[in-house]
């Protein structure tokens, strides 16, 4: 074949200045994802790797039972007879009314918090989730309802939501000093679970409000006519043709602020949240005193261990842990939503 | 102009609805010649009815009846105003911000219905209505059906299901979905759920079904089993249509109202106007010259 003809090369193109512009912005665009996914992997793989050594075990059971069962406790770290030992406090006691005498002058190192597990942490954390994201559902939807089906804009109305916007941007910090004020000392709850729970509900409220307004406003008008017209009064409308078709969108606002409340440390930390407990949540004297006890919690715990005690090889593998089972645990709650929404999602298809 | 007071006043007695009322009203400024009475009663007044969507007004003096057990055709260009007279007999306009009736009466069987003592849920049991735009609920062919029932309270299943028969018969559906009746409604085609809203709303056993274009999304297969069902209906129910379409206008209705620009300009029986339409717009439009 001989060389192109003019045309050919006309359409064959030279390398022009928006061609290699065009090539330089997609490579910036890409490296720039690339560079969010490499942060998130550094992350998750640092934890998972870490993390995973203090969980999982080469020999049967393969997992760190007691960790995951026993409550935190002081590491004794001694050197008896040239062999160094490691024991929580609670056996180091026993031991040493047997040992008395081995014991005597030998030197012991004691460790807080590096030694047992961090069981009441995940129960303390579970039950905060699942107590503020019920609360802040609850009025949540209530609100989304009143502001989607009843209220009719005015400047009373515009300035309730901007106000919802606002309360959106509030630092977790601002809520933790708000519900220390408010619930704990003014409302005398104490640092208490239900102190915890309203002010972590508040904190969530604008995520589930405005993501549930914005479920209930998909539904089609159609459903809603269609209803009243057959002579269902509003409030039966809503409730039996609408709402229900919004609950995927309202569950997808709950994930988000399951996320949220898991992780928030500040708001718990002058309302709900204990250093350290003996007692596990469901031993109260009586059923009241369930919603008036404060409770150890994962994201404080891992604050603790990680910028309040000294650090050294032992508290490591405490901070590791926990966080890698604090990732575990918001997972796994937020998953139950994600399946409860794909079924609802299922069951009313439009 | 008849002011509301007086219009009040002359509320026919229960006695007086069986009257035959004139056929045909002529909007102001016309006179055509009234039809042949027809021997039936008229079950809704329109009297002098104004309406506002807040400062601008949709509807101007429209007065006119509907007779009972016939087929009532709205048309119009778009914007004339007849869906939204359409949604006044059954108040689906109190939803509408700013929307009211500002002047006149509409009264059926006799009763203004935008009395304050009038329960409009109970106004819209016995006034259904059918949407443009088919919609059915995600929900099961049965549980559509009895939605109506089931928000009165009705839980009694051999009651239910017979409704579900009757109505679905009655909508010329049984045959069709009778396999199928606790599948999504969303799984049938747009004539079935069209027909379907129509079954949903006779379930309820309304007197009067206002359809508001019903076949407009429709393909003229699923517009001819529509059409049928609605002659099959007049004998048990008064039906409202408001239609685009002049053809069915003229195929499956009694008598015709045509709108414009919030007025009614002729309402007469259905071969007058288009046959001989008295109003030059009207015959203008009907001929589709324009609209």
């Amino acid at each position: 074949m001989s060389a192109p003809t003019t045309t050919a090369r006309a359409i064959f193109g030279r390398p022009t200045f928006a061609k290699r512009m065009e090539q330089a912005v997609l490579w910036l665009l890409r490296l720039g994802t690339y560079f969010v996914l490499l942060c998130a992997a550094t992350v998750f793989i640092d934890i998972g790797w870490k993390g995973g050594a203090v969980i999982f075990r080469g020999s049967a059971p393969f997992i760190n039972v007691p960790f995951l069962t026993e409550s935190p406790e002081t590491l004794n770290v001694f050197e008896l007879d040239g062999i160094k030992t490691t024991m929580g406090d609670r056996a180091f006691r026993q031991f040493k009314a047997t040992h008395e005498t081995a014991l005597k002058g030998v030197r012991v190192d004691t460790y807080v918090y590096s030694a047992g597990g961090i069981f009441p942490n995940i129960v303390g954390t579970v039950l905060l989730v699942a107590g503020s994201v019920l609360i802040a559902l609850v009025l949540g939807v209530l609100s989304a309802i009143y502001l989607s089906e009843y209220a009719t804009d005015g400047p009373f109305i515009r300035f309730l939501r901007l106000s919802i916007v606002n309360l959106a941007g509030v630092p977790s910090i601002v809520f933790g000093l708000f519900g220390f004020g408010m619930f704990v000392i003014a409302l005398d709850f104490g640092v208490s679970l239900l102190a915890g729970w309203l002010t972590m509900a508040f904190m969530v409220l604008p995520i589930i409000i405005t993501a549930s307004e914005e479920a209930l406003k998909a539904v089609p008008k159609g459903y809603r006519e269609g209803s009243l017209a057959l002579g269902a009064t509003k409030f039966q409308t809503i409730m039996t043709n609408v709402v229900p078709y919004a609950l995927p969108g309202i569950l997808t606002s709950s994930v988000l602020s399951i996320a949220r409340v898991a992780g928030e440390t500040a708001p718990i930390m002058f309302t709900a949240a204990f250093v350290m407990r003996d007692e596990l949540p469901w031993q109260v004297q009586k059923w009241t005193d369930f919603f008036f006890q404060g409770v150890m919690a994962l994201p404080y715990h891992i604050y603790v261990v990680a910028s309040k005690i000294p650090q050294n090889e032992y508290t490591r593998d405490v901070q590791y842990g926990t966080a890698f089972v604090f990732l575990f645990t918001v997972a796994a709650i937020a998953m139950t939503a994600v399946i409860l929404r794909q079924r609802l999602r299922k069951k009313y298809k439009w | 102009m008849v002011t509301t007071t007086v219009m009040s006043e002359s509320v026919p007695s229960a006695s007086a609805r069986q009257v035959t009322v004139p056929t045909a009203i002529v909007a102001p400024g016309n006179s055509a010649p009234a039809p042949a009475p027809v021997m039936s009663r008229a079950i809704i007044e329109i009297d002098d009815v104004d309406f506002c969507y807040g400062a601008s007004k949709a509807l101007h003096d429209i007065t006119l009846n509907i007779q009972e057990r016939q087929v009532t055709a709205f048309i119009g260009p778009s914007g004339c105003g007849k869906s939204t007279l359409l949604r006044c007999l059954n108040r689906m306009n109190d939803l509408v911000d700013g929307a009211r009736v500002s002047d006149g009466q509409i009264r059926i069987d006799g009763v203004n219905i935008y009395d304050p003592r009038v329960d409009v849920i109970e106004l819209r049991k016995r006034v259904g209505m059918v949407f443009q735009k088919s919609n059915p609920f995600p929900k099961s062919i049965y549980e559509n059906i009895t939605y109506g029932l089931r928000i009165q309270g009705q839980r009694n299943k051999a009651r239910l299901d017979e409704v579900v028969e009757r109505s679905l018969r009655g909508a010329a559906l049984w045959d069709e979905v009778k396999d199928r009746l606790h599948e999504s409604a969303l799984g049938m085609s747009g004539g079935q759920q069209q027909r379907l809203c129509i079954a949903r709303a006779i379930a309820v056993e309304p007197e009067i079904i206002l359809m508001d274009e019903p076949c407009s999304a429709l393909d003229p297969i699923a517009t001819a089993k529509v059409e049928e069902l609605i002659h099959d209906l007049k004998k048990q129910f008064t039906i409202v249509i408001v239609t685009h379409n002049m053809q069915q206008a003229a195929r499956c209705s009694d008598r015709t109202a045509f709108f414009y620009l919030g007025r009614l300009i002729e309402y007469a029986e259905t071969r007058t106007i288009f046959m001989n339409p008295s109003n030059p717009q009207t015959e203008a439009y009907v001929s589709g010259r324009f609209g």
